[in-house]
């Protein structure tokens, strides 16, 4: 990571995302249990826990490529519900990456990042092209333009699924553990793309397990086991002071190598 | 054990050595692949063998023992083929009981079809927009070449034969199954529980029954719920039938392509925004069509041969043609040569396909590991 002072918060008073009372099942099993989380506009939410605690669930709820049960989802005042109107306006303003990029490889670095803006923004070609290679540049890697996802590294790729969901011009940015399933080498890429796109004040709901990029980053911790947000806090405190022991064990694992 | 100090080069210097010599090139190929051993040596000296004499055998009836010029059979003494049946026949085998002075009505559908394919088959072809439009419209000047009014002669479809037909056949019902095959591999997999259940009964149904009882009850059963005097054309029952046969397998094959789409694209369309339709138009059928190219070809090349079933309801196409024309006393006993010639023109057809088919994969290959 390329630079080691903590960023300053862009956080307003204004609300993007809020979820109250927000429960999901899997057929029986209880997945989320009453989530109660607002999320302020230029704030940046790190959220960790061990595999199965919900977190990517709870995420993938913001954008609706899970459906929730009970409680209400509201993104950037629009509520979530089955209407289909409302939920393509809100997967319009909210990006997304995942821990596998899911990056279309039958079409180009270029096309992925064009594609979006020409067929739910209705941009000119041109334009579409243009803005396209600005995030490109800032995610570093305009000269791979025209090959396709397959020929790039992993760290590559995801930089080009950040690109891709910048073009949409997001006001929330939603990451699903978006190094776990890179190599050491390439984490660093990703997570300097991903501090940087922090210091230019968007809203980000990030579920990783780096810590470090947790500190530096994150106005706030969310802490999820079982389903449940456990705890949340700011960073220094989260890790200096945790207050539950189911906290205090899981930091104890991360932390000890 | 070698050590580091053993080493002809210090660590990382390490030139690019060539292969040993014989283990690449021609030399190489024919020791690994055809005399690596004793007994494949033996082997490839036996297969050699056979080879040459079957290939023999074949020359001698195709070309060298064949007799290519004459009048009537009373030619044929050579002991090889009496190709001279195919030149009497020509003409029936290429455009069945049309009328002859009309044929040549149905060589322009030929060169203008050459030009209505082209723009499918090649995307990078000039001026590929406007040779589009040709080709959407296509269907409708052929229908009026062939069967005429407006000042051509009619000419009714009972007479439409031989390679004629079979190409009309054939193409209709390729061009026809693919899109309903992707709409019934859509609806089978949809949320929707009707669109569902109408998509699973149909292609079910149809797939568990024979193509010549499709056709048979197209043909003679149809019109008995029809009322009176309401009458499709028997060509065009035909080919409604065989396009509905075939669109139900093209579906399934399209299913398999959409399954082996891992989830992932399916949530990065969505959270993008895009919609169903776009999604599936941009993301998803792009890539699993591109997976299921030979199944896809398979049910073509299946679908092209099986239009042969039509004589059952008395339509005379390339195969039926050809049975007329065995059965012809001024030719007799000359059905191998015949045949021979009818599968030729298929081969040339389905080969052709193939051909195509592996060459739309090379160049569809982006060289993707997800």
């Amino acid at each position: 990571m390329s630079n080691t002072n903590v960023q300053t918060s862009k956080k307003t008073d204004e609300v993007a995302i809020q979820l109250k009372g927000v429960h999901k099942w899997y057929g029986q099993f209880h997945v989320l249990k009453n989530i109660n989380l607002t999320v302020g506009r230029g704030e940046r939410i790190v959220i960790c826990g061990p595999s199965g605690s919900g977190k990517s669930t709870m995420i993938r709820c913001i954008n609706r490529l899970e459906e929730h049960q009970q409680g209400d989802i509201i993104v950037d005042n629009i509520e979530l519900t089955g209407n289909l109107k409302n939920i393509e306006a809100i997967r319009r303003e909210v990006g997304m990456c995942f821990q596998h990029f899911n990056l279309f490889p039958h079409l180009t670095v270029l096309e992925n990042c064009t594609l979006a803006p020409i067929f739910v923004r209705k941009m000119p070609k041109k334009e579409a092209e243009e803005i396209a290679m600005h995030y490109l540049e800032r995610v570093k890697i305009p000269e791979q333009a025209d090959k396709y996802p397959g020929q790039l590294s992993g760290g590559q790729q995801q930089r080009v699924a950040i690109a891709r969901s910048l073009c949409m011009n997001p006001r929330v940015m939603l990451f699903d553990e978006p190094t776990s399933a890179l190599d050491p080498e390439m984490i660093a890429e990703v997570l300097d793309t991903m501090i940087e796109l922090a210091d230019t004040g968007m809203t980000m709901i990030c579920v990783t397990h780096e810590m470090g990029f947790a500190r530096k980053v994150a106005d706030r911790v969310i802490f999820m086991d079982a389903g449940e947000i456990i705890e949340e806090n700011k960073p220094e405190e989260f890790f200096n002071n945790p207050q539950s022991d189911r906290t205090k064990k899981f930091l104890s694992q991360i932390l000890a190598h | 054990m070698s050590s580091l100090t053993d080493q002809k080069y210090a660590p990382g210097e390490h030139p690019d050595l060539p292969p040993p010599p014989g283990s690449i090139g021609v030399v190489g190929w024919l020791r690994h692949r055809l005399f690596s051993s004793v007994g494949n040596t033996i082997l490839t000296i036996l297969a050699f063998f056979f080879l040459y004499k079957v290939g023999n055998a074949v020359i001698f009836w195709v070309f060298t023992g064949a007799t290519f010029t004459g009048d009537t059979q009373d030619a044929c003494t050579q002991g090889g083929a009496c190709w001279l049946v195919i030149g009497d026949r020509f003409h029936q085998f290429m455009y069945g009981l049309y009328p002859q002075e009309e044929y040549w009505r149905a060589n322009i559908v030929f060169v203008l079809m050459v030009f209505a394919i082209a723009p499918l088959l090649f995307d990078k072809l000039p001026h590929r927009g406007m040779f589009l439009i040709f080709s959407a419209l296509f269907p409708f000047a052929a229908f009026y070449l062939l069967s005429g009014g407006w000042g051509l002669e009619t000419v009714d479809t009972a007479n439409w034969g031989g390679m004629l037909l079979t190409l009309v056949l054939g193409i209709t019902g390729i061009v026809a199954s693919l899109p309903i095959g992707i709409l019934l591999a859509l609806g089978r997999r949809s949320n929707m529980p009707i669109v569902r259940t109408l998509c699973v009964c149909f292609i079910e149904f149809i797939r568990g029954v024979p193509l010549i009882t499709i056709l048979f009850m197209a043909s003679n059963m149809l019109p008995l719920f029809l009322p009176e005097g309401v009458n499709f054309d028997k060509l065009l029952r035909a080919l409604i039938g065989v396009a509905l046969f075939s669109s139900a397998y093209m579906a399934e094959v399209i299913r398999g392509g959409l399954q082996a789409i891992p989830k992932g694209q399916y949530e990065g369309a969505d959270a993008m925004g895009l919609s169903y339709w776009q999604s599936m138009r941009l993301i998803i059928l792009p890539q699993a069509l591109r997976i299921v190219i030979p199944g896809i070809v398979n049910t073509f090349i299946g679908l092209y041969k099986d239009t042969t079933l039509v004589s059952i309801i008395g339509l005379f196409d390339l195969l039926g043609i050809a049975q007329v024309a065995v059965a012809d006393v001024k030719w007799r006993g000359l059905a191998p040569e015949t045949y021979a010639f009818i599968a030729l023109l298929f081969f040339i057809s389905c080969f052709s396909m193939s051909r195509y088919s592996l060459w739309l994969e090379n160049k569809l290959h982006t060289g993707h590991k997800r």
